[in-house]
């Protein structure tokens, strides 16, 4: 696996900082410091992840964000100074898959994007079924009824912890440490906002949430198949 | 009873013959009046209770329309007085009526029965002169004469009238008994009956003079017609033989009647009219006033819900519009206020936000930096490595300072906003212990967690109880000075709480709430190794302020202090006590122990095991505890008492009251007048600790 990075970021000293960081962990980054390029150099690119920053000149993170989800589940790592619930969920809720509050240590970035792009590995052949959905882990696909439902590789992530133990409760807690590789504690709001964004794809009525079920208290756990 | 006459007016003796119901009425109201204020003393059967409430339940609807509906008040007084002064001006017409009619009546009758008596008497005197005339008439003659001439009389007066007058002759009652009665029977013209026709005290004072006299009498007719009011006037004449009978005129009211009649209905028929368009009138004019008052009323209502555009209709240039233009000038100025404060709110939260911004990403660059270079630092000469260490362990304590900083400012800003949900504090309190071991480890301290057996679930935010918990175990480890730390959790009553206890240095008295001060630090000489920003507890308090919770220090000097967190159940519920007691049941004060006589080494074995009797789980939020007994007194849980200086966060009139009632004990360790300035302070903030906290909530 190698690591292309593009970095969105319009602070040049934090890029280039980023860029020193990246490159010593073995990262191929390169930079955009320009909301309005930003999507013209991911086409370019084509990055295994983004880092971007929420605050840009031009189109701002959110935006970029959106538009760059709308074409690829490509992982998305937000940088962002605010860690107000507002601005982290409308971060999460435009598309991104994880997001680091400034300011960070180095190996906290780089830790997360390790955790970002270990998920694409390849994973062994295996076939899973929740509610009436069917899961080809192999295949990263997700069929209902023979019809393919697109998801990003984080909501396939978290789809496919919950399929593999149905019987199984898992708290916000767990869900960061398997989906998103937490070691400790973070930020459930992660968690809430991608369970969201998953069932608005795979439910039927994500009012009435059949697949994704929430144990009020605890956490989720898979519906019945 | 007693109640009961005393109820009643005094000084009416009538009141105790008054009916069965009334009387039980006016009881029930004494005893609503003054029982219900004494709570019910000693009262009646339940069944006439109960009887009561079952009359009184219909009426409520109308008693609460009477007592909030102005226009209707108005209205029915307006009814009820012009009803009134109608009645009494319908009286006084119909009094005056009446008297004019009888007046003029009585005149025309009189001088008709005058005229009539004239004439009876001049027939009697020329009946007598012709009898005279006759000469020798026998005796038995005039007898015959007379009922004959007296039929004739009454025939020939009342041929006068034309009906409008009946004539009446009655014997003389001194001659009634006599023998001659036969002759002299009462007659009467037009079918009148006379005997009932003519009252009784009439012809007794005809009898007595011979002036005439008259009465008011109903005429009673012999021949079946209903009988009508009429005027009698009598007088006492003589017959040809000198002989007195009663004679009388009869003279039906039946027109002055029908007059007085029409008079009264055509009044009552005005009455009625006046009355009920006075009633709409008032109606109208009262709805004038009315709907301009409760148009404002409205409106302020839906101005203190927020909608601040909201204003009255001002037409005109009245007292209303008056009313209106104030109004609209108040809601303006309001609204420009509360505009005012909330731009300068937006833009403090802004600054915050800009300045974190702003601050954030340079400082993310230097520590990368300094991580790369700190990293690097193998292959530096000793100084420049040292300085590459210091520098990255200044910037974490840059960070830490910088993050306390901006989330101190979001509580300021009221940009704080709280995410509850259920969650179980075992679990939080869990991850702490786990967070705090490397520290603990360091200290040699052991972190023990008592009263997990049983889930301890409340509605809070998790991020910021954990950041509570985790100072206040943070803060315990490292004061504790290598001692044990017990975390103590319970649920009880509305309730849950967990305490933090150590058995390091303590508080010093007073301390208890300057902790809880920003950047304030026990002993400003002592080094700052530690490295806390000086922020962790108020922001601890501030969280604590937002759940609704209470966030609170006890301690004592060399014997450890305790700080504990409780928070309400489900979220907005007020907190009334706290499961866990302030003082913990083995401080030196419980033991009964005073600083002086206690040796260390025993402090350290009696604190390291704190001996629990265990009863946090479903037991009252008051466990008894013996030596402070007397302190419980006050009706409000011991545990929230500031009993040495603590701190009781939001609830201000819980606060006030257990100042109120905590007698300032244990004066040996604390500095005179420490406690009285703490109560002052604390209920001096409370509204405003509540103002801020609700806001923040209310988003």
């Amino acid at each position: 696996m190698k690591g292309r990075v593009l970095v969105v970021d319009d602070d040049t000293a934090l890029a280039e900082m980023l860029g020193i960081v990246l490159r010593g962990e073995g990262f191929e980054p390169s930079f955009v410091a320009d909301g309005d390029k930003a999507l013209a150099a991911f086409r370019e690119t084509k990055p295994d992840l983004v880092l971007l920053d929420l605050m840009l000149p031009g189109r701002d993170g959110i935006e970029v964000c959106r538009l760059i989800r709308a074409e690829s589940g490509v992982p998305i790592v937000m940088l962002t100074a605010k860690s107000d619930t507002v601005d982290v969920v409308v971060g999460l809720e435009s598309g991104a898959d994880d997001y680091i509050v400034k300011p960070f240590k180095p190996k906290e970035l780089v830790a997360r994007i390790r955790a970002r792009l270990r998920r694409s590995e390849e994973p062994a052949p295996e076939q899973l079924a929740i509610g009436d959905l069917v899961i080809d882990v192999a295949g990263h696909s997700v069929k209902r009824e023979g019809q393919s439902i697109a998801l990003t590789p984080l909501e396939f992530d978290l789809l496919v912890a919950l399929a593999r133990k149905p019987w199984q409760v898992f708290t916000r807690e767990v869900l960061l440490e398997q989906v998103w590789g937490y070691r400790h504690a973070a930020d459930t709001r992660l968690v809430n906002v991608h369970v969201q964004r998953l069932r608005s794809k795979v439910e039927k009525d994500p009012e009435r949430p059949e697949i994704v079920v929430t144990v009020r208290g605890v956490g989720y756990k898979a519906g019945p198949s | 009873m007693s109640r009961d006459s005393a109820a009643s007016a005094p000084g009416q003796p009538g009141s105790r013959s008054r009916p069965v119901g009334r009387k039980t009425t006016s009881s029930f109201w004494a005893r609503f009046s003054e029982g219900w204020l004494l709570q019910g003393g000693v009262q009646g059967s339940p069944v006439l209770r109960l009887f009561m409430r079952w009359v009184r339940r219909p009426l409520l609807p109308v008693m609460r329309l009477w007592r909030r509906n102005i226009q209707l008040k108005v209205v029915v007084t307006t009814l009820l007085m012009s009803l009134g002064v109608v009645l009494l001006l319908g009286f006084v017409v119909i009094g005056q009526v009446r008297n004019g009619l009888l007046d003029a009546k009585v005149r025309a009758s009189e001088s008709q029965a005058t005229g009539g008596f004239g004439v009876a008497e001049q027939r009697a005197d020329a009946a007598a002169s012709a009898g005279g005339d006759d000469g020798s008439s026998t005796d038995e003659r005039p007898v015959q004469n007379i009922s004959a001439w007296l039929s004739d009389l009454v025939e020939s007066l009342s041929s006068g009238g034309q009906g409008a007058f009946d004539v009446v002759t009655l014997s003389s009652s001194s001659t009634v008994a006599g023998a001659d009665s036969g002759g002299r029977g009462p007659r009467s013209s037009g079918g009148v009956d006379p005997a009932t026709s003519v009252p009784e005290d009439l012809r007794r004072r005809i009898d007595e003079n011979t002036l005439p006299a008259q009465s008011y009498t109903r005429i009673v007719y012999k021949t079946g017609q209903d009988s009508q009011p009429g005027l009698v006037i009598g007088k006492q004449v003589n017959d040809p033989n000198r002989d007195p009978y009663q004679l009388y005129y009869l003279f039906p009211l039946t027109q002055e009647e029908k007059s007085l009649s029409l008079v009264k209905g055509t009044l009552a028929t005005a009455g009625l009219f006046v009355v009920v368009l006075l009633g709409a009138i008032a109606w109208l004019v009262v709805r004038q006033v009315v709907t301009p008052v409760r148009m404002a009323a409205g409106i302020a209502e839906r101005l203190s819900a927020g909608r601040l555009q909201e204003r009255m209709k001002v037409t005109g240039e009245d007292d209303i519009a008056r009313l209106g233009e104030a109004f609209n000038k108040m809601a303006q100025n309001l609204q420009l206020k509360i505009q005012q404060l909330e731009d300068l709110s937006r833009m403090q939260r802004r600054f915050v936000s800009d300045v974190s911004h702003e601050l954030r990403t340079p400082l993310t660059t230097v520590r990368m930096a300094a991580d790369v270079i700190h990293d690097a630092r193998v292959d530096f000469d000793p100084v420049t490595a040292r300085s590459a260490e210091l520098l990255a362990d200044q910037l974490d304590r840059f960070e830490t300072l910088l993050a306390d900083l901006l989330e101190i400012s979001r509580f300021d800003a009221g940009a704080a906003a709280l995410e509850a949900e259920p969650i179980d504090l075992r679990e939080v309190v869990r991850r702490v212990v786990s967070g705090a071991e490397p520290l603990a480890e360091r200290k040699g301290t052991q972190i023990k967690v008592v009263g997990d057996h049983q889930p301890v679930v409340a509605e809070a935010d998790a991020r910021r109880v954990e950041r509570v918990l985790r100072n206040l175990v943070v803060n315990a480890v490292e004061h504790g000075e290598g001692k044990d730390v017990v975390v103590r959790l319970a649920a009880a009553g509305g309730a849950v709480a967990v305490a933090v206890r150590d058995y390091g240095v303590g508080l010093k008295p007073g301390e208890a709430t300057r902790v809880f001060s920003r950047f304030w630090r026990a002993d400003p000489a002592r080094a700052r190794t530690t490295g806390g920003t000086g922020l962790g507890l108020s922001i601890a308090l501030e969280d604590a302020r937002l759940h609704g919770g209470w966030l609170q220090a006890w301690g004592e000097p060399g014997g450890g202090s305790q700080f504990r967190l409780t928070l309400p159940r489900t979220a907005d519920e007020p907190l009334r006590g706290s499961p866990i007691p302030l003082e913990p049941r083995d401080s030196r004060r419980n033991r009964g122990l005073n600083d002086a006589g206690l040796p260390l080494g025993g402090t350290q074995k009696l604190a390291t095991v704190p001996a629990q009797p265990h009863g946090e789980h479903g037991v009252p939020p008051m466990p008894p505890r013996a030596p402070v007994a007397p302190r419980l007194a006050g009706g409000v849980d011991p545990a929230a008492l500031p009993g040495n200086g603590a701190r009781v966060v939001p609830r201000p009139a819980a606060e006030a009251r257990a100042v109120a009632t905590a007698p300032v004990e244990s004066g040996e360790r604390e500095e005179p007048g420490e406690a009285p300035s703490e109560g002052g302070a604390g209920t001096g903030e409370g509204p405003d600790q509540l103002k801020q906290g609700e806001g923040s909530r209310g988003r």
